[in-house]
């Protein structure tokens, strides 16, 4: 038996808007076998994986926490990953956003001002730019591979981090631990809800998945961004730059990224401390994916995933299983959607070895799977 | 040993793993693909090899535990790039997060418990000479079998013509497939060998380097082990070269860092990848001669008409 | 063995009702086609009538849908490439099947038996290609070689096979009159050694010149099996395209003394190991003229249009000027708002995105030049959706673009009708200079012609128009003038009347102009 693709003349609407649909489908089955060969019940498991967080108001609350970071950072990545930049570094732009948003409230911690908020959201997406700004700077001027550079810098990050919580800002006050001040009333992002812990990063990730789909669907900055993405040399024929499109796409997603950032530290966390994200920023690589490179597609696509984290949690608590499941599902539904992903572009037919002798028979042993 | 000595073998020691990786990439790229994955396949390696040695309290049955994760997850970014066509960028991708969160859960039993080392075979003879004896002849099997398939590898790609195939569809897919060189299967058998490479650098790290499982534990080296084969530009014996550069450099700072002069070990830490960075800065500055060497169907989708 | 061959001597290879089909497209279609021991047969057809994917069948590179293939009197299953040269076929491809990061000797290699060694086929390929006057180094790396000397390593590897049937897929195209005079000799020779020949080609004269029989086929099925040599041009022509085709009408040069595209002294230095860099070329088209600028592929042809479309930017501004403004330094959006428009080689990824719809492509070429209509919103930039399909529908009609659907994506388009949308694009601007790569390179005769017609009256209206070919037909067909370019060199345009094809041959194989030897610096560069 053989797998045999033919290419379709246009890629097919259909399986563009259901890939995403199969991929999660096929994603559940694979985990049910997983829950059954570690001796859980396959049904309840899932269960607990992915309805009960959504039965609890805190958990809601605690699902759009987890969901903001994701969306924001892969709304980002969208724009880079369609014009064919592959920034894969998001994770460090997150944590030098996140430093660069700290400055204020943890070197100026005795200043409370309405301004705070919005400085550090400002000097956040200036940092993650900035850090982002490096590989773009690398690949556009010098052709150095960008996945790798951004790649290695997210191991710079998190060393730099490490260090300022270690090391020069540490709080004083606070018996040795490796974390920073709490920050000051002035410079937590409010809850969107009182009591809940939703905060102000969800609302950010909504209007900036609005704006950047606005921009990709009807602008002609989305137009050369998809031109340069499919074909440089047509792009070039356009009269776009495919170097300056690399700048433009980091520091978008690089800025996201870093607001991302802040928004985790000031919204959840309240100070800086080593690890500061669960790899929202890989993670995110699947969201933008999952979301077909689509803002409003990334929107549902980081709400899934942030369900898997949460999912994790209580399965673990529930049931007993490693909540490093989580990453695991992550992974899968990467692999699935990327294979779900063929059917857009081709057909594929199941072809049964011909009998021996006759490969030219007029019978054609084909069956269409779709 | 003295200090110059240990400092040597450690050299050597902390660059196997990335010999091992990069040259099973190097030929998976020679064949004209881009497996972004081998930080996954490593860690894959890694948890498994400590597993199997932990089970049947041999290293040797976890060498080859290591290898046969890797090439077994190395089949499966093979069957969605050449079979179904994935996107090679992204698929490699998928397959270090994948392989980093699947081996964290295998792994959850093992954290902690000591592990079992792969032993020191020596050479006779040679391994009492004085300063390199024990350098290069008083190692383990990983390190010789890495100086193997680097030799291999070389002889392989150059002197065989199953390996001029191989560089054949790596420079032009559609060519190689209208003189019927077997493109995909082919392409099936470098990324298996690049697999089983990874699964055996993950290996070297749970049983000859750190003789433990850590969560992690690979940190970065797969993406290093990429970045070594764009510095040697697509050739074995560059290569090797290469790993050891890196190898210097990942223990001057542990050194730099025991004797604790005044910078931040953070800082030190750091070293590596900014290596890596600088190293693809300077070798990237020389377009025409990546160009040149580059195989020209990389990351290239390729589907046979039939 | 031989007694079998020679009872059934008459067919060699015999074709019945083969078929393949893509998708919904019948490419082949109950071909019947034999093939006798020592003859040059033609397999005749317009682009897409389903020739080449008539010899991959034979060649095992595509599978049969149905039909039976007998070789020597039996059928036989040809399932891949390695399958066909043990029978004894053997292939020259349009498309050379070679791999520029091999030497000469590892790409023969690669279709010979394994136990042969690298350094006994190096000396096979030499003395085999002296043989038949072939000359060929087999340690050169095929990446620094021209297009012949690549058509000669094809030819080498092929006739080391020991084949009885060689089959060469359009192998003029890329050759000069004299290269192809001297290709035809090796051929004749081959025949006479009692091998056959399959000569897939559209050019007329010269299957009627070389081939002893002809088969036709058009959409995929045979419609006509004849002698070529009984035949005239036009009646080939008729049963190929099955019709008329329109011929071209050309008006004298119009050419006013007003300059619209000047070209002096440009000099560019390739970009990558594998392009051609220009040297020193001086040119100028007129309102109201077509000049042509013939010559062998890989001469320089996309560097120097690149250079004139402003997608690489020369060193100063001056040695580039459109309409009497310099602008070697400025780009091709600039460029284009001076009322040039260009046409590249490439339609797939380079004059078009594939995967994008019409309209789309309609804004690549003409965001700038068209804001006005198509773009509102002040900097934000919004796409006016409405007005850019709307000048794609008046596109679409005008160069009568056959398309299924309202707004397909260009990868849905034929070859011919995606090339009369890309030159529609830029003819609906009313462009006062246009630069064409390749007009109609793998087009169609009817949109062929429909295309040059276009660009004649382009001329014609007062534009200056730059066609850069490989066609001569086409060359002589459109042009007020010719040049020739080679190794980046540009010959002096002479009046298309007095030139000859034998004249532009000589200029496309180096020749120098006019008998005069070439000064030290030129010989040294010459290479």
């Amino acid at each position: 038996m053989r797998i045999e693709l033919e290419k379709r003349p246009e890629r097919s609407k259909l399986f563009s808007i259901l890939s995403p649909f199969i991929a999660l489908g096929l994603t559940l089955i694979a985990g049910a076998i997983l829950f059954l060969s570690l001796g859980k019940n396959p049904v309840e498991a899932l269960f607990f994986f992915f309805i009960d967080p959504l039965l609890y108001g805190w958990s809601l609350h605690e699902l759009a926490v987890k969901a903001a970071p994701l969306i924001l950072i892969a709304v980002g990545l969208s724009v880079c990953f369609r014009s064919n930049n592959w920034n894969i570094g998001a994770e460090g732009q997150f944590v030098m956003g996140a430093v660069a948003g700290s400055v204020i409230p943890v070197v100026f911690h005795e200043w409370q001002s309405l301004l705070v908020l919005p400085l550090m959201m400002i000097s956040a997406m200036l940092g993650g730019a900035a850090y982002a700004a490096i590989p773009a700077l690398l690949k556009a001027r010098l052709n150095t591979n960008e996945i790798l550079s951004s790649l290695m810098l997210v191991y710079v990050a998190q060393l730099f981090l490490d260090w300022l919580v270690r090391g020069p800002w540490r709080n004083p006050e606070g018996f040795n631990f490796p974390e920073t001040r709490n920050f000051n009333a002035s410079a937590i992002l409010p809850e969107i809800v009182d009591g809940g812990r939703a905060h102000f990063g969800l609302v950010f990730a909504i209007i900036a998945a609005l704006l950047t789909w606005f921009m990709m669907r009807h602008t002609l900055k989305g137009f050369e961004i998809a031109v340069l993405g499919q074909s440089q040399r047509a792009g070039r024929f356009a009269g776009f730059s495919a170097a300056r499109m690399v700048i433009f796409a980091f520091l978008f997603s690089g800025a996201l990224a870093g607001l991302a950032g802040i928004s985790e530290v000031s919204g959840a966390i309240g100070q800086l401390r080593p690890v500061i994200s669960p790899g929202y920023g890989f993670t995110a690589i699947i969201v933008a994916f999952l979301g077909r490179l689509n803002p409003l597609g990334i929107v549902a696509a980081g709400l899934v995933l942030a369900l898997t984290y949460l999912g994790g949690e209580a399965a673990q608590i529930s049931i007993g299983v490693s909540d490093k499941v989580a990453r695991l599902f992550q992974g899968a539904l990467l692999f699935f959607v990327l294979a779900c992903d063929t059917l857009i572009h081709y057909r594929i037919r199941i072809r049964r070895p011909a009998a021996a002798g006759s490969a030219i028979a007029d019978a054609r042993p084909q069956a269409e799977t779709n | 040993m003295g200090l110059f000595e240990a400092i040597l073998f450690s050299v050597m020691t902390a660059a196997t793993p990335l010999v091992l990786a990069a040259i099973g990439e190097l030929v998976v790229e020679r064949s004209g693909v881009l497996n972004l994955g081998v930080e996954g396949m490593m860690i894959m390696g890694a948890v498994v090899a400590f597993a199997g040695a932990q089970l049947s309290g041999s290293a040797f049955v976890g060498v080859l535990c290591g290898l046969l994760a890797g090439a077994a997850f190395s089949l499966l970014f093979g069957f969605l790039t050449l079979t179904l066509v994935a996107n090679q960028v992204a698929t490699g991708l998928a397959l270090t997060i994948l392989g980093l969160g699947l081996s964290g859960m295998i792994g959850e039993r093992f954290i902690g418990l000591p592990g079992v080392r792969l032993p020191v075979l020596n050479v006779p003879g040679l391994s009492d000479v004085p300063i390199v004896g024990r350098v290069l002849f008083g190692q383990d099997l990983l390190f010789y079998l890495s100086i193997a398939l680097v030799v291999g590898v070389a002889w392989f790609l150059f002197r065989t013509r199953a390996g001029l195939k191989l560089r054949a569809i790596g420079d032009n897919h559609g060519s190689a497939h209208a003189l019927g060189v077997p493109v995909i299967r082919t392409r099936y058998l470098a990324v298996l060998f690049g697999g089983a490479c990874a699964g055996l650098a993950g290996a070297h790290l749970s049983l000859v380097y750190t003789p433990q499982w850590v969560e992690n534990m690979s940190a970065g080296r797969g993406w290093i082990a990429l970045a070594l084969v764009v510095f040697a530009s697509w050739r074995p014996w560059r290569l090797l070269a290469g790993a050891y550069l890196f190898g210097a450099v990942s223990i001057g700072q542990l050194h730099a860092q025991a004797l604790g002069i005044g910078i931040p070990s953070q800082f030190m830490s750091m070293l590596p990848y900014l290596a890596t960075i600088l190293v693809l800065v300077l070798i990237s500055m020389d377009r025409r001669l990546t160009l040149i060497n580059r195989p020209a169907s990389l990351a290239q989708p390729f589907v046979p008409e039939r | 063995m031989q007694a079998s061959a020679t009872s059934e001597g008459d067919r060699l290879l015999a074709l019945q009702e083969l078929t393949k089909t893509f998708g919904s497209l019948r490419a082949c279609d109950g071909v019947d086609l034999d093939i006798r021991p020592g003859e040059i047969h033609a397999l005749l057809g317009e682009n897409g009538a389903g020739k080449s994917t008539l010899v991959k069948m034979l060649f095992g590179v595509l599978a049969p849908d149905g039909g039976e293939i007998r070789w020597k009197g039996s059928p036989v299953a040809i399932t891949s490439p390695f399958e066909a040269r043990q029978l004894g076929i053997g292939m020259v491809f349009q498309h050379f099947s070679l791999f520029e990061a091999l030497t000469v000797a590892e790409n023969i290699a690669l279709s010979l038996d394994e136990t042969v060694s690298i350094a006994r086929i190096a000396d096979e390929a030499r003395s085999l290609s002296q043989a038949y006057g072939l000359p060929l180094d087999p340690f050169a790396h095929v990446a620094d070689l021209s297009v012949g000397e690549r058509q000669r390593i094809e030819i080498v590897r092929t006739l080391l096979q020991k084949p009885e049937l060689i089959i060469l897929d359009e192998p003029t195209s890329v050759l000069t009159p004299q290269e192809a005079d001297r290709l035809f000799e090796t051929l004749e020779t081959l025949r006479g050694e009692g091998k056959s020949i399959l000569y897939i080609s559209h050019r007329l004269d010269e299957v009627r010149r070389i081939c002893d029989r002809a088969t036709v086929l058009r959409h995929g099925k045979v419609v006509a099996a004849c002698d070529p040599r009984a035949e005239t041009v036009a009646s080939l022509a008729g049963l190929m395209v099955g019709g008329e085709v329109a011929t071209v009408t050309n008006s004298p040069n119009a050419g006013t003394d007003q300059a619209l595209l000047e070209v002096a002294h440009l000099s560019l230095p390739s970009r990558s190991p594998f392009a051609v860099t220009l040297r020193d070329i001086d040119l100028t088209v007129r309102r109201g003229e077509v000049l042509a600028i013939a010559g062998v592929a890989g001469n320089g042809q996309s560097e120097l249009f690149d250079a004139l479309s402003g997608e690489v930017l020369a060193g100063t501004p001056d040695v580039i000027r459109i309409g009497g403004a310099a602008v070697g330094q400025k780009g091709i959006t600039q460029r284009r708002l001076l009322g040039a428009g260009f046409v590249p080689e490439e339609r797939h990824g380079h004059g078009a995105v594939s995967q994008m719809r019409l309209s789309d492509n309609m804004v690549l070429a003409r965001h700038r030049s068209d804001a006005g209509t198509f773009l509102a919103g002040g900097i934000l930039k919004v796409l006016k959706r409405g007005a850019i399909a709307k000048a794609a529908a008046r596109v679409v009609d005008a160069m009568d673009v056959r398309k299924s659907g309202d707004d397909p994506h260009a990868s849905a388009l034929s070859g011919g009708n995606l090339q009369k949308f890309i030159v529609g694009r830029e003819l609906d601007r009313k462009p006062v200079l246009l630069v064409v790569n390749q007009p109609t390179w793998g087009v169609d005769a009817g949109a062929a012609s429909r295309i040059r017609q276009a660009l004649v009256d382009l001329a014609r209206s007062g534009s200056a128009v730059l066609v850069i070919s490989q066609d001569l037909d086409e060359i002589f067909e459109v042009a007020h003038r010719i040049a020739v370019i080679h190794h980046g060199r540009l010959s002096a345009p002479e009046p298309a009347a007095s030139m000859s094809r034998e004249r532009i041959g000589l200029l496309m194989g180096g020749a120098a102009p006019d008998g005069a030897s070439p000064g030290p610096g030129e010989a040294a560069d010459a290479h």
